[in-house]
């Protein structure tokens, strides 16, 4: 399996990695490269193969064929190991100890120095919001908090790369937003992060490139914006109004195609946007209504993620 | 010597995995319970009431503790984690399987030499005395290595029960008790009866220490020790070997 050839750039390169279980694909060959200090998104809807990829990467199972190396190491030595910072999907601290005796618990496992794990444990717990609960037992903790102290966990070997398996998935939203805004701010410090998610937003904030992976292959690859770009049509004018609207006249105004109900407001897909506010425009005068809110909405990264997974439904 | 320091590293964070699991699982009540009072009783309904010296009874009460201890927590430390979730942290990080194992038996081994100490003293108390006390020391810790290696066997299945896995280990630990001389010492069963008592580890220890505290074992010393570091090496070998390929089944 040498033959891989690492370019000094690439923090964690894939060469045609494949995981079978049974006589399921869970990832079918895939191969990737990410680079030095980038933030790579790694999207799939559930059972698409992400942590099966993780789980190879991070060295918890083995590949059946391929090869993935780590900053030159393959993926799954001491060596690989060492240099990797791991947030697995469904992990959890040891609830019977507190957090900092968690923080010290990895930092041994990695062996850190015990100055230097301290030092970075108090930094560590102080930007994720845990100082003050630091010495109380991780049974009490919220699950946000949980999460938080595995991030922290992560970090305290102070990693090169950082893998991430939906690490802000069912959290509350200040949690997930200081996760998000440590992970910017290890990124511009240089760290490499490599983040899964279905969450098409957090991977649109976050993501320098973004990989989609489907049924166990990857059927894109770019960056969040030109993937958007790339997907055809679908441009809608998202509208709100003061007061209640009859849907139906709202169908049947000029070059709407589609109508959809989101929350309080109403999304109209159509071919040429800028016509269509006119008209709405129009429209909310003449029937007396006031718009509250109306914008143009090109296609999301979620309807490219749609369009290029149902691609590939159709195909199977 | 890059294979030495490694190993070296491997073994350091093997003694913290251990002193890990010794916070988290031994100091709850139940490994108390199960680990000690029970081979107590079970020990006491088998001597009351008959006139055996107590040269005869601490020896059995001794191999007894030592077995349910050193074999009480260390097949559940697996299936704890992994349904706590904290095994996958556990093997992201830069240690190997075969560390993990070794932690979990460094710390079974700990429980179980502690946990020696009190037939100990009662039979010292009581007026045993221990005519080889290095023999003697040497066969405990062989022994307690043996048998949390052989602790951890049982949860080579990857099921995450932990009743599962107790089941399995009761299976075993049961009959091994009443086959390995506690009860009935090896000179008074008959030829088949110590042909299965062969196939125990206990049968060994029991031995040695029948001949430190009551002066006479039934085997030599040397065999009792060879095979006692026969049945270690093997436990530890299957455990190292079937855990690596069973753990990714665990999570």
């Amino acid at each position: 399996m040498p033959g891989a050839i690492l370019v000094d750039s690439e923090a964690i390169a894939v060469r045609n990695i494949t995981k079978r279980y049974g006589t399921l694909n869970a990832v079918n060959n895939i191969s990737f490269a990410v680079r030095q200090g980038e933030f790579f998104g790694f999207l799939g809807p559930n059972g698409a193969g992400k942590t099966t990829t993780v789980r190879m990467l991070t060295g918890i199972i083995e590949a059946d064929d391929g090869v993935a190396l780590i900053k030159g190491s393959r993926a799954g030595s001491l060596k690989a190991k060492q240099m990797a910072g791991v947030v697995p999907e469904t992990a959890n601290a040891y609830i019977d100890f507190s957090g900092w005796d968690n923080l010290m618990l990895m930092a041994e496992l990695y062996g850190v120095a015990s100055g230097k794990a301290k030092e970075r444990s108090q930094a560590l717990l102080e930007s994720l919001g845990l100082i003050e609960r630091k010495d109380s037992l991780v049974k009490t903790y919220s699950k946000g908090m949980r999460q938080r102290l595995i991030l922290g966990m992560a970090l305290v070997s102070d990693p090169e790369v950082l893998f991430l398996d939906e690490p802000t998935s069912g959290l509350d939203v200040q949690s997930a937003r200081l996760i998000k805004d440590l992970l910017r701010s290890l990124n511009a410090a240089g760290k490499t992060i490599f983040l899964t998610t279905h969450d098409m937003d957090e991977a649109n904030q976050l993501c320098d490139r973004v990989a989609i992976i489907n049924k166990g292959q990857i059927v894109a690859i770019d960056a969040p914006e030109k993937l958007r770009t790339a997907t055809r049509g679908r441009n809608s004018v998202e509208v709100s109004f003061r007061s209640g609207v009859n849907s139906e006249s709202l169908a049947k105004l000029a070059g709407v195609k589609e109508l959809e109900k989101v929350g309080d407001k109403y999304r109209l897909y159509t071919d040429n946007p800028s016509e269509l506010v006119a008209t709405l425009v129009d429209y909310s005068r003449a029937a007396g209504l006031k718009i509250v809110t109306l914008n143009m909405l090109a296609p999301s990264l979620e309807d490219a993620f749609v369009a290029l997974t149902d691609k590939e439904a159709r195909h199977a | 010597m890059p294979e030495l320091s490694m190993a070296w590293q491997q073994f350091r964070r093997a003694l913290v995995i251990a002193s890990k699991d010794i916070r988290i699982y031994y100091f709850k009540g139940p490994v108390v319970t199960f680990g000690v009072l029970f081979p107590i009783f079970l020990f006491l309904s088998f001597a009351i009431g008959r006139h055996l010296t107590i040269d005869f009874m601490i020896p059995g009460l001794l191999g007894m503790i030592l077995f349910f201890t050193a074999t009480a927590i260390s097949p559940v430390v697996m299936p704890w984690e992994a349904q706590a979730r904290t095994l996958e942290r556990l093997m992201s990080c830069p240690i190997k399987p075969q560390t993990i194992v070794m932690g979990d038996i460094i710390a079974s081994f700990a429980f179980g030499a502690a946990i020696s100490v009190v037939p100990i003293i009662i039979g010292l108390v009581l007026g045993i005395t221990i005519s080889n006390p290095m023999i003697f020391v040497s066969a405990i810790i062989l022994a307690t290595v043996c048998f949390a290696a052989l602790g951890i066997t049982f949860s080579i299945p990857p099921s995450n029960l932990p009743a599962t896995i107790n089941m399995i280990a009761s299976v075993v630990r049961f009959p091994v008790v009443f086959i390995s001389g506690i009860f009935i010492p090896l000179n008074e069963l008959p030829v088949w009866g110590q042909w299965i008592a062969y196939i125990s580890p206990l049968t060994y220890f029991t031995d040695i220490a029948r001949d430190s505290i009551q002066g006479q074992g039934y085997l030599s010393p040397i065999i009792d020790f060879a095979a006692l570091i026969g049945f270690t090496v093997v436990f530890l070998v299957v455990a190292m070997y079937m855990h690596r390929k069973t753990m990714p089944a665990r999570i």
